[in-house]
């Protein structure tokens, strides 16, 4: 293993994450609901009298952050997104996660922040397993052909 | 008002993740290359995250309501499943291969990305499948308790 310090970035990685933390904190502070992607998207299909606005409002803000960001962030504050893989892997990619999301009842989201946060075993176990497979996943792919 | 905070919430969040560096497949592909070239960064941001939501949630543990009167919605405590477990893994195995998951998936999107419109379809196609199949498994749980 070899530290890649060419796109290591400790402090707008960390100022992100606390950014993360504040946003989980006031959903559930002022909201009174968990921050978990998996689970507001899951709750639109089918949507539910009563249940969708709070739903629609969150996924709102979530996509207006591209375009506030351009406007906020200084220009190169961090770099441009890097995506190597190709259609057929993108969809295969997708299936899984959103299949595995459901079973697994969460995400990165809602048991890697909001999990750990609450001290949660189930998150604990969740999060160590979808980090073990996604790094079994990676070595695979770059390191064993 | 409520809204107003889900949106604010939403947006802040989607800032943090695009911050954050998590929005960048290679960022989230070189931290599970821990054999490699390890982007350490996703541990910063993980452990940013959960020290702001330790507080925040211990807090709102102690309380019945939220700071604004209204319904706490923790979800309760459950048992450890092997769906649990397995669903994470599939969602894992996921992960490392495109470097999205959800939230950034939909941020990408957002930025007019294709890749992230593409990946988010087969998302929502896989989450529908996972609803589809897990309806069909509960109906016929009841049906064999009722034939019993």
């Amino acid at each position: 293993m070899t530290i890649d310090w060419t796109h290591f970035t400790p402090w707008t990685s960390l100022s992100g994450g606390l950014l993360l933390g504040l946003a989980a904190a006031l959903f559930i502070l002022l909201s009174g609901r968990i921050l978990g992607i998996t689970g507001i998207l899951e709750g639109l299909l089918p949507p539910r009298r009563g249940d969708t606005a709070w739903r629609l409002a969150f996924l709102l803000g979530l996509f207006a952050a591209p375009p506030v960001f351009s406007l906020l962030a200084p220009a190169g504050l961090v770099a441009p997104p890097r995506i190597e893989a190709g259609t057929g892997t993108l969809v295969l990619a997708g299936l899984l996660v959103g299949l595995g999301t459901g079973y697994g009842s969460g995400c990165t989201s809602g048991h890697g922040i909001c999990g750990l946060s609450r001290l949660s075993p189930r998150s604990l176990i969740a999060t160590l397993s979808f980090m073990a497979a996604g790094m079994l996943v990676v070595y695979g792919l770059r390191h064993l052909y | 008002m409520q809204r107003t905070i889900e949106f604010l919430v939403g947006l802040l969040f989607g800032l943090g993740l695009i911050l954050s560096g998590m929005t960048d497949p290679g960022k989230v592909l070189g931290f599970l290359d821990l054999t490699g070239a390890w982007d350490p960064s996703l541990a910063l941001v993980m452990g940013g995250a959960v020290a702001v939501g330790l507080l925040a949630f211990r807090l709102a543990r102690q309380r019945e309501r939220n700071l604004l009167g209204g319904d706490l919605h923790l979800p309760p405590r459950r048992t450890l499943t092997p769906r649990l477990v397995w669903g994470s893994l599939v969602f894992g195995a996921g992960w490392g291969l495109a470097g999205y998951c959800p939230g950034p998936a939909l941020v990408s999107m957002a930025s007019g990305q294709t890749q992230g419109l593409v990946f988010v379809a087969a998302m929502l196609a896989g989450l529908l499948l996972y609803r589809l199949l897990d309806r069909s498994r509960v109906r016929s749980a009841q049906a064999t308790a009722q034939a019993e």
